[in-house]
């Protein structure tokens, strides 16, 4: 067990450098950040200083190592845009993407997966003809035009949920929630849909398929032949063993869930890391943009590791693989 | 004689299908008695499994049985809603599957399984549950069964896993275990030791067993009455020694002619013509008239049910005592004389 979760982190640990590499060279194919940072009317000898400052003059590999030591202590430099450390900027960001993709993901998973096992079960009821049918708009619309869609709906339309931002938060010191208000409530709801429907589909359509194997196992069949309950078969049995590959994708969602969260950010203008990041394209805020790149990488890979470790808890043969 | 623990009357089981309804268990009748062996032979495709199946009422949709009767202990269970029917399986008749590799679910201990198994037909606790587990594992001789029974099934050789299976089909106390192919899927080195298990663990417990096989030798080894099916059909039903050394029907000749003994010095085995037809295209008359070699007019359209031949049941117009035909009254007596009765 351990051994499996020290291997797990080195290979994890391989990964952020790489993705650091990246990020690093991404400062130095966008052109000259001197330029960002002085007036067009700086001297030469100005530009050295800040260069020398920067410490831009020194050898590339001295530069990356530096970066990598900074970035490990959560320290990205300068947003050229708000003069402002980035942590900082993120800091005050994170809260807002986090909860909008935790609540997104939990609606996706504890509305795909009993979703996914009822149309596994009753194969041709035409509930899950309809679940079926649905599930195909939510995987073939893009997530613009289903916000764009939800937002005339159920704002301009029916005027039930507001549209845009995050509505009354509340400061924790560390932490803006909007999960302490009603008003907050009311204004995740939407991008939540919008941001969690892809996955619903998915999640939906993964354990159907899942559920349609396993429930011609043999060891289902014996199960029912043992005159176990039709709730133990279905979900003790079945359900567990199409968890591996449930867990898997709910674990790499999340992670893109995270990621591609910016575009639900831009519909409604959501206060979080995406929207930064869209925001630090049009102005070539390259710090912001690596750090995002590197905080989105790091999230990725910390929930494959717990994707990794949630294996071995569900399936005892990978136990025995990972102890020898 | 008792009331038998199995009786199976007309039984008919199809499955309709885009090109037609098959047929894949047609007509067949047959008792168990209590503590008795039955077992039933046939090639693939025959309708031996799925006549277990039917009985103990997991056809797959869409296959159905289509007729007859199934009565066990005088209770007639075919037409049970589900939820009573799921009561009988496990409590009243056990299954053992082909596969051990998987038949247990591998993501549970050999244990939890046998635990959950009888808590549900037992108002047992756990730990009387547990308790009884180690003793049906040990009873199946599993070497150290109060340690092995938090072993996962893949810990297991194959050998030891149809051991646990044959604890599970078991831990009810059944009074009629169906066993499909158990031991085909196993090393023959240990297919004796399984079957062995098998008979003993039943007669201990007074269960019977009908067991579904193509193994002639498991067959002759184990079973009191044979069944030999062929297309969906019982072609002969009977003792076992009456059947395995003075087969009556054409088939079932062929059959035991087929199965090599350690007298014959390199002569060729007996081999039935063509071969068994499928089931969308079952020839009118008896199903093997089309490679019979005592075929004549009355097969091609007339279909024989089993009749009373010796001890014996045999599906076939030569067993009939009205046939004029002087070769069949010839064998007619001689079987009749050899029988004891």
């Amino acid at each position: 067990m351990l051994a499996y979760s020290i291997r797990r982190i080195f290979e994890a640990l391989i990964v952020m450098i790489t993705v650091a590499a990246l990020a690093f060279v991404l400062f130095r194919f966008v052109g000259d950040p001197v330029n960002q940072l002085v007036g067009q009317d700086a001297t030469l000898a100005e530009r050295d200083l800040i260069r020398k400052e920067l410490g831009l003059d020194d050898p590339v590999p001295v530069q990356f190592a530096r970066f990598v030591w900074k970035a490990a202590h959560l320290d990205f430099g300068m947003s050229y845009q708000v003069k402002q450390p980035v942590a900082t900027v993120f800091a005050a960001r994170f809260p807002a993407t986090f909860e909008l993709a935790m609540t997104a993901a939990l609606f996706a998973t504890l509305i795909g997966i009993p979703m996914g096992v009822y149309t596994g079960i009753h194969r041709d009821s035409f509930l899950s003809k309809t679940f079926l049918t649905l599930s195909l708009i939510g995987i073939s619309l893009p997530t613009f035009l289903i916000g764009i869609l939800l937002i005339w709906v159920f704002s301009t339309r029916l005027g039930w949920l507001p549209s845009f931002g995050r509505g009354d938060t509340v400061d924790l010191g560390f932490w803006r929630t909007g999960f302490l208000t009603r008003d907050g409530w009311a204004h995740l709801i939407l991008p939540a849909v919008t941001l969690g429907l892809f996955q619903l589909t998915l999640i939906t359509r993964l354990v159907r398929s899942q559920m349609l194997e396993v429930l011609r196992a043999d060891y289902i069949k014996f199960a029912r032949a043992r005159g176990l309950t039709d709730r133990a078969v279905n979900f003790g049995h079945a359900l567990k063993n199409t968890l591996i590959p449930v867990i898997t994708v709910i674990g790499l969602q999340v992670g893109s869930i995270i990621a591609f969260a910016l575009i639900t950010e831009f519909v409604f203008q959501w206060p979080g890391m995406g929207l930064l990041f869209l925001q630090s394209v049009q102005s070539a805020d390259i710090p912001v943009m690596s750090a995002y790149l590197f905080l989105v990488a790091f999230m990725f890979v910390a929930i494959n590791f717990v994707v990794d470790l949630l294996y071995v808890w569900v399936d005892p043969r990978i136990r025995i693989l990972g102890s020898s | 004689m008792s009331t038998p623990v199995l009786s199976v009357r007309n039984l008919r089981v199809e499955f309709p299908t885009r090109r037609g309804t098959l047929v894949a268990v047609d007509d067949v009748s047959f008792d168990i008695a209590p503590g008795e062996v039955l077992g039933v032979v046939g090639e693939s495709g025959a309708g031996k499994s799925m006549t277990g199946t039917a009985v103990i009422g997991l056809l797959e949709p869409p296959g159905h049985i289509a007729g007859g009767q199934v009565w066990l202990q005088g209770e007639r269970i075919d037409t049970l809603p589900p939820e009573k029917m799921r009561r009988v399986r496990g409590k009243r008749i056990g299954m053992v599957f082909q596969d051990p590799l998987t038949s247990l679910n591998p993501l549970y201990r050999v244990g939890e399984q046998l635990i959950e198994t009888i808590r549900t037909h037992t108002d047992a606790s756990p730990a009387e549950a547990r308790k009884r587990s180690i003793g049906l594992l040990e009873a199946a001789g599993i070497q150290g069964a109060a340690r092995r029974i938090d072993s996962y099934p893949h810990e297991f050789s194959g050998g030891m896993r149809q051991r646990v299976v044959i604890a599970l089909a078991l831990a009810a106390e059944p009074d009629l275990i169906i066993a499909d192919e158990p031991t085909t899927a196993l090393d023959v080195s240990i297919q004796a030791q399984i079957i062995q298990l098998l008979k003993t663990l039943c007669r201990e417990r007074g269960a019977a067993i009908m067991l579904i096989t193509h193994d002639m030798g498991v067959i002759a080894e184990t079973a009191d009455r044979v069944a030999v099916m062929y297309a969906g059909r019982i072609a002969e039903i009977g003792p076992v020694r009456d059947v395995v050394q003075r087969p009556q029907h054409p088939y079932t000749k062929g059959l035991m002619g087929s199965i090599p003994t350690l007298e014959m010095d390199g002569g060729r085995l007996l081999q039935i013509p063509g071969s068994m037809p499928r089931l969308t295209a079952i020839p009118n008359g008896c199903a093997f008239h089309p490679r019979c070699d005592f075929v004549f007019d009355r097969c091609r359209t007339e279909r024989p049910n089993p009749m009373p031949s010796g001890a014996s049941a045999v599906a076939c117009w030569l067993a009939d005592p009205k046939n004029g035909s002087p070769r069949v009254d010839r064998e007619a007596t001689a079987a009749q004389a050899k029988s004891p009765t």
